[in-house]
């Protein structure tokens, strides 16, 4: 049975119907979830697209973590269901707590807008699962903040529990350990700066972003 | 009663500012060359209605913990004082 992608949506965020888009054409079911839903039953992955939830006002993510939805997203994760938040839904998930660090500015103060290779850490995420270690991807990253940060020993804890997912080739934005994406403990909740939804199709210059989305359908339906 | 609380919010040490790095280096620009540590934070005030000061100041700081700040980066001073009467 097809998989089926609840994608959560703010006042702001603009890159759901994108991952719409792709969860289709890869053969998956994906729905919009509003913001003041709290019922993620019928959905067997949950992901939080890009944009700028809630105006991004105060700091990323900070208001949009205490919509109705995250309470229901934040027991699908617990619950073990696969998550994925991507650019800003990686920030709203880092501020909700169901990933560790924050993401600051980025290092040099410039938007940052191209496509850049990231290396894949791990291939225990829901993103990455079946996916070698080592293998590069071209994605376009699209953000302000970027910057993955977090103390010493919460980084010592991501190395130990083999929560990195994907490293910068050549890190765009400052981030400490060329991070681009950590997951949970469990390795169920994933977020991530670069957008694999915009790097679906050949067209588009990059096809590479499926091959994660396509890792996360095959999870969701396991 | 009324309180006036004035949150500062500023980045952790060791947490990257990179408006306090950019203003720092701008200001030799105008003739400062005697300046270092430029760190650029929030200033955020509010009134609250509360029974005493000290109530007053344990929610702002339940305010900061939960949403004003982000523990993780950001570290927050609360100041506390009765509003006067206009």
């Amino acid at each position: 049975m097809a998989a089926r992608v609840g994608v959560v949506v703010f006042p702001g965020t603009n890159c759901e119907h994108d991952v719409v888009w792709v969860v289709e054409q890869l053969g998956g079911d994906a729905d919009l979830v509003w913001h003041s839903d709290t019922d993620l039953s019928a959905f067997d992955a949950v992901v939080v697209p890009g944009g700028f939830a809630h105006g991004d006002y105060l700091r990323t993510g900070a208001i949009a973590r205490f919509s109705p939805v995250m309470g229901a997203v934040g027991a699908f994760a617990a619950g073990g269901g696969p998550v994925v938040g991507i650019c800003n839904g990686f920030q709203v998930l880092t501020e909700a707590g169901l990933l560790p660090g924050a993401l600051q500015k980025n290092a040099g103060l410039k938007f940052r807008c191209e496509t850049v290779a990231c290396r894949v850490a791990t291939d225990r995420s829901s993103l990455t699962h079946g996916v070698a270690v080592g293998t590069e991807l071209a994605l376009p990253i699209n953000h302000f903040e970027g910057n993955y940060t977090c103390d010493a020993e919460t980084l010592a804890r991501l190395h130990d529990l083999d929560q990195v997912v994907l490293r910068y080739v050549d890190n765009p934005n400052g981030s400490v350990d060329d991070i681009a994406g950590v997951c949970s403990e469990a390795g169920n909740v994933v977020g991530l700066m670069p957008h694999p939804e915009r790097a679906a199709e050949a067209i588009l210059g990059s096809a590479d972003g499926a091959v994660l989305l396509r890792a996360l359908l095959t999870r969701a339906a396991a | 009663m009324e309180f006036e609380a004035q949150v500062e919010v500023t980045h952790l040490p060791g947490v990257l500012d990179p408006q306090g790095t950019t203003v720092e280096r701008a200001l030799p620009a105008l003739g400062f060359t005697n300046v270092s540590h430029v760190r650029i934070g929030k200033s955020i005030r509010l009134v609250v209605d509360a029974p005493d000061a000290a109530t007053a100041r344990t929610q702002v700081e339940e305010m900061c913990n939960r949403i004003l700040a982000n523990p993780v980066i950001e570290a927050f001073t609360v100041t506390v004082h009765e509003r006067e009467r206009a």
